[in-house]
């Protein structure tokens, strides 16, 4: 039917990826294999590496050996700037907005590299910046009500709730226009009924954009509740990979986490 | 009557400053280091039109548009080699690279142009402002002076809130990495701050060596100095603040010289400067840092 039915097509994989900082191996061998469409999650101890995967995969690191690969492409040693043109987009462990920045504003940012017009055009405000930037208000609102959170636009960023937050820098990294949306602990910091709310929104994103998401977390109800597949990681390398009840049951991963 | 005309004065020197002090700002505010050198650029600024204008005998609104586009490729090419390789590293390397470039101008200008004092003419042609039957006279340069200023001030107010480079640099201000990680261009949104400030700073320059009508190699670093004391003292990083303490500065020199004592104006001024740091270390406008524990 669609591409999207298509089943198996592989969006991100990673090729013996390593990094070492002076004389610590904080990512070693590490594999991945992320399906378009998939909710896959990345967890494991304080201290494994994962967020250092992130920044490998984000370009803000560059590994020492191995390859990361999206949709085909290869991204390795890219620039960060480029793998956000290529369509990975992140969202940050401790909230990263613009804080002093109108909501608004905050998803403009994203949508800074989709709609073209110039510094002469903004200067002498010719009609192509009224027009660019009427159709971007357009499109930053059209994010902000699929998160609900049309009513906070002319807030600034800062005075939101933290909860509302959180959804502000997932509608932030959505405006990039991204092929794979990284989550690093998205759940951070949220009582219960937060994080219920966060795993129907983060369901509700990969359904209605068709998003394939990697999402690092602690929180095991989160992590059992929405992500269908499981890498766990441990001392930098894979301690353990597949289907989500079945990791979590391992007794390697269960000893991992919980000690002997 | 006199106290309305050191006053206003006041303001048109003010306005001065406040040009130069956005330049300061807005690089502080995006890169976040202090750019000593700007003073330098107001300086060439004068020079170019001096050339331009005096010399070659180029109308003057143009030798104007000539010197902004000389000051932008300046201020970019000073950002490209001098300090976008820094990146990144420390503080204090950047600031004596900054201090560095400022003599490298000032020395370079003294090869070139020599270090006798240029009588630097008037671009601004229009009559003088009469008021009260003769007893208020207002000189035409302050008036534009002021109103360029004016007009600067706001548009650079709305180009930083309303455009997308302007959206940018907000971004890069606020927080570099993550702006990245959003597709911006770091590098290329500092560059275009750079070149902002530049072009301003060669307005600043024309406009304040047509007031005081004499241009040396070394025009450019007391006020490039004061406008600093000015960005600081309304809060840097923050662009009405940087207005806000330009006119204030340039105000209380202005009184200071007449009522109190022209020697000691500066000490006044930078006196000033001290209280208002001890009062409110962030400035005038300046916002406070909060760190979350």
């Amino acid at each position: 039917m669609n591409k999207f039915s298509e089943e198996k097509t592989v969006l991100l994989e990673t090729k013996n990826l390593g990094i070492s900082f002076g004389g610590l191996r904080a990512v070693n061998a590490f594999d991945i294999s992320v399906e378009k469409g998939q909710l896959y999650g990345l967890i494991g101890p304080n201290g494994a590496g994962k967020t250092t995967i992130f920044n490998l995969l984000t370009g803000v690191y560059t590994p020492d050996e191995g390859a990361i690969l999206l949709d085909g492409v290869n991204l390795t040693g890219k620039k960060t700037i480029d793998i956000c043109k290529a369509g990975i987009a992140r969202t940050f462990q401790n909230i990263r907005l613009f804080s002093d920045m109108p909501v608004l504003d905050n998803v403009k940012v994203g949508l800074h590299n989709h709609y073209p017009y110039s510094t002469l055009e903004g200067i002498l405000r010719l009609p192509r910046y009224h027009k660019v930037e009427q159709e971007m208000n357009a499109r930053a609102m059209e994010l902000l009500e699929v998160f609900g959170l049309e009513g906070y636009a002319d807030y600034k960023a800062e005075n939101l709730p933290y909860g509302q937050q959180r959804k502000l820098e997932i509608a932030r990294a959505m405006a990039t226009n991204p092929k794979l949306l990284l989550l690093d602990e998205p759940a951070a910091g949220m009582n219960p009924n937060e994080t219920k709310e966060l795993m129907e929104t983060i369901r509700f994103v990969r359904d209605r954009f068709e998003m394939t998401v990697l999402l690092i977390e602690h929180d095991m109800k989160l992590v059992a509740g929405i992500c269908e597949k499981l890498t766990v990681l441990n001392f930098g390398e894979v301690l353990a990979q597949g289907e989500t009840q079945e990791v979590l049951n391992d007794p390697d991963v269960i000893t991992a986490y919980l000690g002997e | 009557m006199s106290f309305v005309a050191h006053l206003i004065n006041g303001i048109s020197l003010g306005s001065v400053y406040a040009l130069i002090a956005l330049g300061y700002t807005m690089v502080y505010g995006i890169a976040k280091m202090l750019n000593f050198a700007h003073g330098d650029v107001i300086m060439i600024g004068g020079y170019v039109v001096f050339v331009t204008a005096s010399s070659l005998g180029i109308n003057p609104l143009a030798a104007i548009i000539v010197s902004m586009a000389a000051c932008t490729l300046l201020g970019v090419t000073i950002e490209r080699v001098a300090y976008r390789p820094l990146r990144g590293a420390s503080p204090l390397a950047v600031l004596i690279t900054a201090i560095g470039v400022s003599y490298l101008l000032q020395n370079v200008a003294l090869l070139v142009f020599g270090s006798d004092t240029k009588a630097f003419s008037n671009v601004v042609t229009l009559p003088n402002l009469e008021l009260f039957g003769g007893q208020l006279i207002i000189k035409s340069v302050t008036i534009v002076t002021v109103i360029v200023s004016i007009i600067i001030m706001v548009g650079l107010t709305l180009f930083v809130k309303k455009t997308k480079i302007g959206r940018a640099m907000t971004a890069v201000s606020e927080d570099q990495g993550a702006a990245q990680l959003m597709g911006i261009n770091v590098n290329g949104t500092i560059a275009v701050t750079f070149a902002i400030g530049s072009s301003l700073a060669a307005v600043a320059g024309v406009l304040l060596c047509s007031a005081y009508p004499s241009l040396t190699p070394y025009t450019g670093s007391m006020p490039g100095i004061k406008a600093f004391v000015a960005a600081v003292f309304g809060g840097i990083g923050s662009i009405p603040g940087a207005f806000i303490g330009g006119i204030l500065l340039g105000v209380i020199e202005n009184l200071s010289k007449a009522y109190i004592s022209s020697q000691l104006a500066d000490a006044i001024v930078f006196s000033i400067l001290i209280i208002v740091l001890l009062v409110k270390p962030t400035g005038l406008l300046g916002k406070k840092v909060l760190e979350k524990v």
